[in-house]
């Protein structure tokens, strides 16, 4: 299912600091088309922030940001979101003052031509949960339902690039286990997806590759196998690396 | 019965007005996210440049209403989204409440300066020659039907604006979600924009519709808003259809009054005051779902030492000192006023710094402590002040009790409407008596004050008044700072940062609030109380809304958090307004103009131009040999001063250029020498807000 044409996302030496204190010493990162990659690591190990730069939120002091071979480091973070690039942020990604429907609409501005009746046409038939619930704020959703509206605009837009980060933060394993086979099949569809996730059991089901990152710094990637659980315990658990 | 329709329809025109200016409030808040106090003042200016084209120019009427409404209004909405909106986005609610109380107070200046509130500016209705429409037995002119026609228009075009179209809902995203917005590929700048656009539009929609139905007046038409704001806050700031409703209630409610209230000295306010007392009730009744806010940065409170506080109190001593020596008993007068509205301005500290609670009434809470000191203390009765201390404060308890269901914006709107009540009602009412109480504030003109009598020795003079009121700035000073470094303080900032780890944590919310604006006001009415006293004569005018709210201005600029705020707000308040009040009555309104853009400026140290004073000035401070320097350079100066005639103004600045000298000196010392190891920064040589970074670096490249 992965595509050998080159790395779709990539990210070449990032280096990204907040208020002076570096935060990812040169971190390199490739994700192809179709392909899954899990980002573990400890709390405060630069997880987030790899997304960050990756959806143009945090521009990096150093290196670059590539996507499809071109260099598109420092562009605008709506310009990059209409381009392709879906960060669904930690917490629940959703408008909570506005209705599911215009939550819906919202959808449209990176929907790269995709109207209002596509994109609920999609998000419906994949979630009808939401169908009846369309007129409701989306803040008094469920979390579970909160997740799948966030999820949908990675399924209704069709990106290029799906970045999610803690997607099972406060859900219960079963709806996580849910969601993370939609994940698996929004990849299948082509796209390239970035996943940061401290339930690492639960997004190493779907994922192609991993890397763990310990204090800005990718200490180790590759299939995620029997040697991925060693490292993990050991940079979890601090016994010497 | 011809009457009562004849009420109605005058009601619902103004009703309609209401609406199209609480709409305009309702959408600057659900689509750019701030409550905008100067909503009104915008739509006076708008008002006033109508009337430039179309009356003082004589362009034909379409023209003028074009200019205005398609050139002038969005080009305003523009200036505010792009100099002052955008710069405190990131900042919190207060921040951006800060800022449109500089450009209400900034738009008055303005106006007052452009065109001389003197000169009577009448502005006929639209079609005023028109014969009006008869429904039935009522009479409706045809400026009332334009009106109504316009506010439905608005009601309709609005609602689906919001609803029904993508510019909308992105309009609404980005208030709710700013940076999911940008995620989903939306452009918060130019959601922004038309935010703005839109919403000044609305304000001069509204204000070119009620200019013809009341004075042009700078002043009185930005306050108009206060039912505006009814309005609103009937619709919770978000539901327009609740919004209209809401206008409706006031525009009738103010027509009836005008109608059936029966004529004697105690009601005419009452009728003014209103709709400010109904704003009042409204905020109580209605719930209030506030916005979720994730960007709410708290500013630091600065943690005072004992020495500082001391050097604060010495600092306000020595200058009354200085200026009692130096100057005519005339600039006494009109200097001495510094200390006493630095005391008000101190009054902000705990309230607003501390605890967190923003309030725009304390100078008329101040009002009430001088009439009070003024009726008691009209023979210098030294109890009386305590009396009039603790009578302010009992009123600021009184504003508390609603404070517990309100916060943020709603606080402040339910001292704004406490403020306009005092003004327009309580402040004009003849003497009365209430449960055998006999209440006299103003006795609807002035109140003469003199100064107390301390154990015989009665303080009269200027000069004495003057080292009283500074005498009472530095205690308070040194009292509030000694509160920060007490549990109380402590307590006070628990409650500003998180009301429900307070309440968990066994804090008793209503007991710290009543006891925080209680104290406040306390502190407010001693200033009001020396106020007074300096004046000799005090007016209600004096004590008024738009009065206090450039004290309030300078406070956030000098820091609320800062107990130099007092001293610093009474230096910057009046020095500057006496030297340019010396070049002429037109530089009055110049001052105002340059407070409002002062506040407007805050936004660039959001913590107060006094905590980086400190930050400035610390190696002085600290630096023994140029400290000593600069304290007999000081002394020269004020020798200087006092014994050669006219030294006043040389002395004062060859003290600064000495002092400015100095800290550059002080400063060049500090930067330490190279060569101490890292583990000794902060010891051997003062820590560094650059040292963070330099080790940080350091390990991350060894680690």
């Amino acid at each position: 299912m992965t595509e050998n044409s080159g790395p779709l996302l990539e990210l070449r030496g990032v280096r990204a600091a907040y208020h002076g204190i570096t935060v990812l010493h040169g971190v390199d990162l490739n994700v192809a088309a179709g392909q899954v990659v899990a980002l573990l690591g400890p709390n405060g190990a630069g997880k987030t922030t790899v997304l960050k730069v990756a959806a143009g939120l945090h521009p990096p002091d150093a290196g670059h940001l590539l996507m499809g071979g071109r260099d598109v480091t420092g562009i605008r973070p709506s310009r990059l979101a209409r381009a392709g690039v879906c960060l669904i942020p930690e917490g629940r990604g959703v408008f909570p003052n506005l209705s599911v429907r215009d939550n819906l609409l919202m959808m449209t501005f990176c929907g790269r031509g995709r109207g209002r009746e596509e994109i609920e046409e999609t998000a419906y038939g994949r979630f009808p949960v939401l169908a009846a619930r369309r007129g409701q704020q989306a803040g008094t959703l469920s979390g579970g339902e909160q997740q799948m509206l966030a999820l949908a605009r990675g399924l209704a837009t069709d990106p290029a690039v799906l970045l999610l980060d803690e997607l099972s933060m406060g859900l219960a394993p079963l709806v996580v286990a849910e969601l993370y086979e939609l994940v698996a099949e929004i990849a299948r569809q082509g796209v390239a997806v970035l996943v940061v996730e401290q339930f690492a059991a639960a997004v190493l089901k779907i994922a192609d590759h991993a890397a763990v990152v310990v204090r800005g710094r990718i200490q180790w990637q590759g299939h995620p196998d029997g040697s991925l659980q060693a490292e993990l315990s050991s940079y979890y658990l601090g016994s010497p690396p | 019965m011809d009457q009562f329709l004849a009420f109605t329809v005058v009601g619902l025109s103004t009703a309609a007005i209401y609406a199209v200016i609480g709409s305009g409030l309702v959408l600057t808040h659900t689509t750019a996210g701030v409550f905008n106090f100067a909503h009104g003042a915008a739509g006076m200016l708008a008002a006033f440049a109508y009337w430039q084209l179309a009356v003082g120019w004589g362009w034909p009427v379409p023209a003028a209403l074009a200019v205005v409404l398609l050139v002038l209004a969005p080009a305003f909405g523009l200036f505010v989204e792009r100099v002052l909106m955008r710069p405190v986005q990131a900042l919190g609610e207060a921040e951006r409440l800060v800022m449109t109380v500089a450009l209400l107070a900034g738009c008055i200046a303005l106006a007052r300066w452009v065109w001389d509130p003197d000169t009577p500016r009448p502005l006929s209705p639209f079609l005023a020659g028109e014969r009006a429409v008869r429904l039935g037995p009522a009479v409706v002119t045809w400026h009332q039907v334009i009106t109504m026609a316009t506010a439905l228009a608005i009601a309709v075009g609005l609602w689906s604006l919001l609803h029904r179209t993508r510019a909308g809902t992105e309009m609404r995203a980005c208030v709710d979600d700013r940076a999911l917005a940008v995620l989903t590929g939306a452009d918060p700048l130019r959601a922004g924009r038309l935010a703005w656009v839109l919403g000044i539009q609305l304000a001069a929609v509204g204000g070119i519709l009620i200019a013809p139905t009341v004075a042009l007046d700078a002043q009185q038409l930005s306050l108009l808003i206060v039912s505006a704001y009814t309005a609103a806050v009937f619709g919770r700031l978000r539901s327009l259809p609740l919004t209209f409703l809401g206008a409706v209630v006031v525009g009738l409610l103010e027509a009836y009054l005008a109608g059936y209230l029966p004529q004697n000295d105690y009601l005419p306010g009452l009728r003014l005051a209103a709709p400010a007392l109904l704003l009042f009730l409204a905020l109580l009744a209605f719930p209030h779902h506030r916005l979720r806010g994730r960007d709410r940065t708290v500013v630091r409170v600065p943690l005072p030492g004992r020495r500082g506080s001391l050097v604060l109190a010495g600092c306000v001593l020595a200058l009354a000192l200085f200026l009692v020596s130096v100057l005519t008993e005339d600039q006494v007068i009109s200097y001495g006023t510094l200390f006493s509205l630095g005391v008000v301005a101190l009054s902000y500290v705990p309230l607003a710094g501390y605890a967190g609670q923003v309030s725009l009434c304390q100078l008329s809470i101040a009002g009430i402590g001088a009439a009070v000191w003024g009726h008691l203390g009209a023979h210098g009765e030294l109890w009386a002040l305590p009396v009039a201390v603790l009578v302010a404060a009992a009123v600021g308890a009184l504003v508390a009790l609603p404070a517990l269901r309100l916060s943020g914006i709603y606080l402040a709107l339910g001292t704004v409407a406490f403020a306009t009540v005092l003004d327009r009602w309580i402040f004009t009412l003849p003497a009365f008596d209430v449960l055998g109480v006999h209440i006299a504030l103003f006795d609807q003109g002035s109140v003469s004050v003199t100064g107390p009598d301390l154990f015989g020795l009665h303080l009269t003079s200027p000069a004495e008044l003057l080292v009283l009121a500074a005498v009472c700035l530095a205690v308070t000073s040194v009292a509030v700072a000694g509160l920060r470094r007490g549990r109380h303080g402590r307590r006070l900032i628990a409650l500003r940062d998180s009301e429900a780890a307070y309440a968990t944590l066994g804090g008793r919310l209503l007991v710290a609030k009543v006891a925080v604006f209680a104290l406040s006001a306390g502190i407010a009415g001693l200033g009001g109380a020396l106020y007074g006293m300096q004046l000799q004569t005090v007016t209600a005018d004096q004590f008024g809304l738009v009065a206090g709210l450039p004290v309030f201005l300078i406070a956030v600029v000098g820091g609320l958090g800062s107990v130099g705020t007092g001293l610093f707000t009474g230096l910057a308040y009046v020095v500057p307004t006496q030297l340019l009040d010396g070049l002429g009555p037109w530089a009055q309104n110049l001052s105002a103009l340059l407070i409002a853009l002062a506040g407007m400026g805050f936004a660039h140290s959001p913590s107060g131009v006094i905590a980086r004073l400190r930050t400035d000035w610390a190696p002085l401070g600290r630096d023994r040999p140029l400290l000593t320097a600069l304290l007999g350079a000081l002394a020269g100066c004020w020798a200087l001063a006092a014994l050669v005639p006219d030294g006043g103004p040389p002395a004062v600045a060859a003290a600064l250029l000495a002092a400015v000298t100095l800290r550059g000196r002080a400063a060049a010392r500090a930067a330490a020498p190279a060569g101490i190891p890292p583990e000794w920064w902060g010891l051997r040589r003062p820590w560094r807000p650059e040292d963070g970074e330099v080790l940080s670096r350091a390990t991350a490249a060894a680690g």
